[in-house]
């Protein structure tokens, strides 16, 4: 690998690499700008507001409602309530959760941390099986290998996450093999050493990651396939065999690393994808993560908590793509990131 | 000589369903696509017939009965044939939901019998496929939930809500895309400039946070058709731009035909000319895309549904159905609360296959 990046990086004037870099950031702004304020528009179009769900409470009287819409930055029009959240988010400040009461960084810190958590383990397991088994499938053709990938990957971008996931919640209910959801053993977790915290923690995180994992095998392996049928056709393959190579040699020295190119940036979108892919999933397995938070903010209205989740997963996304298109860049000096 | 070629020589051309067809028809794994999708929507179509009950007809006394559609016997214990039946079954308690068979009750599964009344296209009936007769306990093949509404009339009812909701979808959001696509690309300058920022905005907005929100601003309480008709606007809110993205790069290229500037030289409007001609020419692309494009719309009205903004109860869908499932310990006890789930990866599945194959039959390089 190391001396593919080194010929690559040959190939690729530094010069065009940094544009195309800072031509992709400088969109990244305007697009926040725009993305925040759609979100917080509509929010504000939303009919009643996070106080109005405090005068049920006959105790209120209509002054202590306006006094805390005051408190809470729930008065005034549209642009002056946005103009408001702008100027405290761009000092960094997205102020505080209205149910929760405490700083929404230290809420979202949390919940993001378990969020890329899942998402982490998910790629790591995804892209350790998809590529394996996406180049067997390739180099045994017709072979049962290949029939049951290919029926498995087809299985896998079929089923519903969220059913599936219920599938398996289901299943650690009945067989007690696996916790049936959470992140940590809510009871024994503080009695626990560091390595029983760290077996706990990945014992919870198995059946969340298989559930998201699949879509993303089924995926990648079916990519992979077809990449490595296409590169055991070409001259340079034939040329290796030709030298005498035996098979390993060739697909694993010489085939592969041409044909895992394109996948490299599908690593970006996936990232992205995964950020809110997995909202469902983490619902369904009360995972603590940015999914159950986000839900209840939007139903309670707790607006500067909605605010930073959108701008979180905004953020991801944006990151994600990011990823994808330097990856491309990088790795196939055909596509032109200069001008 | 190929087929093609085969066919203008004959003096007929055929068009571009008919070669679509052709081609599809050779693909086994979409054909059955084809056929199961065909299978479900008749299911939705003839869901008040089918059911044996309606979607909201509750048997309070006997919820959370399970699965029956494995206890469906034809001879008894002692061997005496009575066509399809099922035991009896008697409540245990009144508190918990248990039920044991009795052996010795036999209530026969009749075909064409009188049930609740329904309204099918104007006619009014009250035949349905089976059920059980008056005066017997009700059959639940598939369980019922927990106010003992029929889990299997449910799930055929819901379909008519789950499967549309696809169809509608796809409907309004690739009419947007062929619109909008269709005018940044042959108008291009500022217009085109503008819609597709406004293209990027939304392709950049964190799907179902943004699905949640956008929900939110028409409110929480209100009716089902309503319901119903906000949760497919907000999909098809989402995406079109898509699909707008790719038929602007399609009409670029399709624009400096020479057909093209025919019909400029005629005089004919440009609105005209994008939709009469130019558009058209994006068919292949539309039909694999819709059809691929609809599981997200399927599975778009599950997540707002289970996540309780969706379709509301009493309406069934296969979403709002699987709400129930959100309980561990109705998972455990009533793993009936899962059988919508492997209708809603049927259909999936089914549009995949289908989609798969014609994305192959509309290939316009493959081979005849």
């Amino acid at each position: 690998m190391a001396a593919l990046s080194t010929r690559l990086r040959g190939l690729l004037p530094g010069r065009a690499l940094a544009t195309f870099i800072a031509r992709r950031l400088l969109a990244v702004p305007p697009l926040l700008l725009a993305t925040s304020f759609v979100t917080y528009a509509l929010l504000y179009a939303a009919p009643g507001d996070y106080v109005a769900r405090m005068a049920e409470d006959p105790r209120m009287t209509p002054q202590m409602l306006a006094e805390m819409r005051i408190k809470f930055g729930l008065d005034g029009g549209l642009f002056e309530r946005y103009g408001r959240w702008l100027y405290n988010a761009i000092q960094g400040d997205f102020g505080y959760s209205f149910s929760k009461e405490i700083g929404v960084y230290t809420l979202i810190g949390e919940r993001m941390g378990n969020t890329l958590l899942l998402s982490g383990t998910t790629l790591l397991l995804a892209w350790g099986l998809a590529l394996p088994l996406g180049v067997a499938a390739a180099t045994r053709q017709g072979s049962w290998v290949d029939r049951i990938a290919g029926f498995f990957s087809f299985l896998g971008l079929s089923i519903p996450r969220v059913f599936f996931a219920l599938l398996m919640v289901m299943f650690a209910a009945t067989t007690k093999w696996f916790p049936v959801g959470g992140i940590r053993d809510q009871v024994n977790w503080d009695t626990f050493t560091g390595w029983q915290q760290v077996v706990d923690m990945a014992h919870h995180l198995v059946l969340p990651t298989i559930v998201l994992a699949t879509t993303e095998v089924a995926h990648y392996m079916r990519q992979m396939r077809a990449e490595m049928l296409e590169t055991l056709g070409k001259d340079f393959v034939r040329t290796a065999r030709a030298k005498g190579l035996n098979q390993r040699q060739v697909v694993w020295r010489h085939a592969f690393w041409n044909a895992v190119n394109p996948l490299v940036t599908l690593f970006g979108y996936s990232l992205a994808g995964l950020f809110t892919g997995s909202f469902l999933v983490e619902i369904v397995f009360s995972w603590p993560g940015m999914a159950r938070l986000t839900v209840d903010a939007v139903f309670t209205q707790d607006e500067p908590l909605v605010m930073a989740s959108v701008m979180m997963a905004t953020l991801m996304l944006v990151f994600g793509n990011l990823v994808a298109d330097l990856l491309l860049g990088r790795i196939d000096p055909r596509i032109g990131v200069g001008a | 000589m190929t087929a093609d070629q085969a066919k203008v020589d004959q003096g007929r051309v055929e068009g571009p369903w008919a070669i679509l067809w052709r081609r599809l028809r050779r693909n086994r794994v979409a054909i059955i696509g084809l056929w199961v999708l065909v299978a479900l929507y008749l299911c939705a179509i003839l869901a008040p017939f089918l059911a044996p009950y309606s979607y909201s007809t509750q048997f309070r006394d006997r919820n959370w009965h399970p699965m029956q559609v494995t206890g469906l016997h034809f001879w008894d214990d002692a061997g005496t044939w009575h066509g399809p039946f099922v035991y009896g079954t008697t409540r245990l308690d009144e508190f918990s939901a248990e039920y044991e068979e009795d052996r010795s009750v036999v209530v026969p599964v009749d075909f064409l019998v009188r049930g609740e009344p329904y309204t099918f296209m104007g006619i009014e009936s009250e035949v349905h496929l089976f059920g059980t007769p008056e005066g017997s306990t009700p059959v639940f093949l598939f369980g019922s939930d927990k106010y003992g509404r029929d889990v299997l009339s449910r799930i055929l009812f819901g379909a008519r809500i789950s499967l549309s909701v696809g169809l509608l979808g796809i409907a309004i959001s690739m009419t947007l895309g062929l619109l909008i696509g269709g005018v940044a690309g042959y108008f291009g300058g500022r217009t085109d400039f503008v819609l597709m920022r406004l293209v990027e905005l939304i392709l950049a907005l964190p799907g179902l946070y943004i699905i949640l929100v956008i929900r939110q601003v028409f409110g929480r309480d209100v009716a089902s058709t309503e319901a119903y008709l906000i949760m497919v606007g907000v999909l098809a809110f989402i995406g079109w731009a898509a699909n707008a993205r790719v038929i602007r790069g399609m009409v670029l290229s399709i624009k400096e035909n020479e057909y093209v500037t025919a019909a400029e030289a005629l005089g004919l409007s440009r609105m005209r000319i994008i939709v009469r001609h130019i558009l058209p020419n994006t068919f292949s692309f539309v039909i694999v895309t819709a059809t691929l494009a609809i599981p997200y719309y399927i599975l778009g009205e599950v997540a707002l549904s289970f996540l309780g903004v969706g379709i509301q109860e009493p309406e069934a869908s296969w979403g709002n159905m699987l709400r129930d499932a959100q309980d561990v310990r109705n998972l455990t006890d009533y793993p009936w609360v899962i059988v919508p789930g492997f209708f809603i990866f049927l259909a999936v599945m089914a549009y995949n296959f289908l989609g798969d194959g014609l994305r192959d039959a509309a290939d316009p390089r493959a081979t005849e």
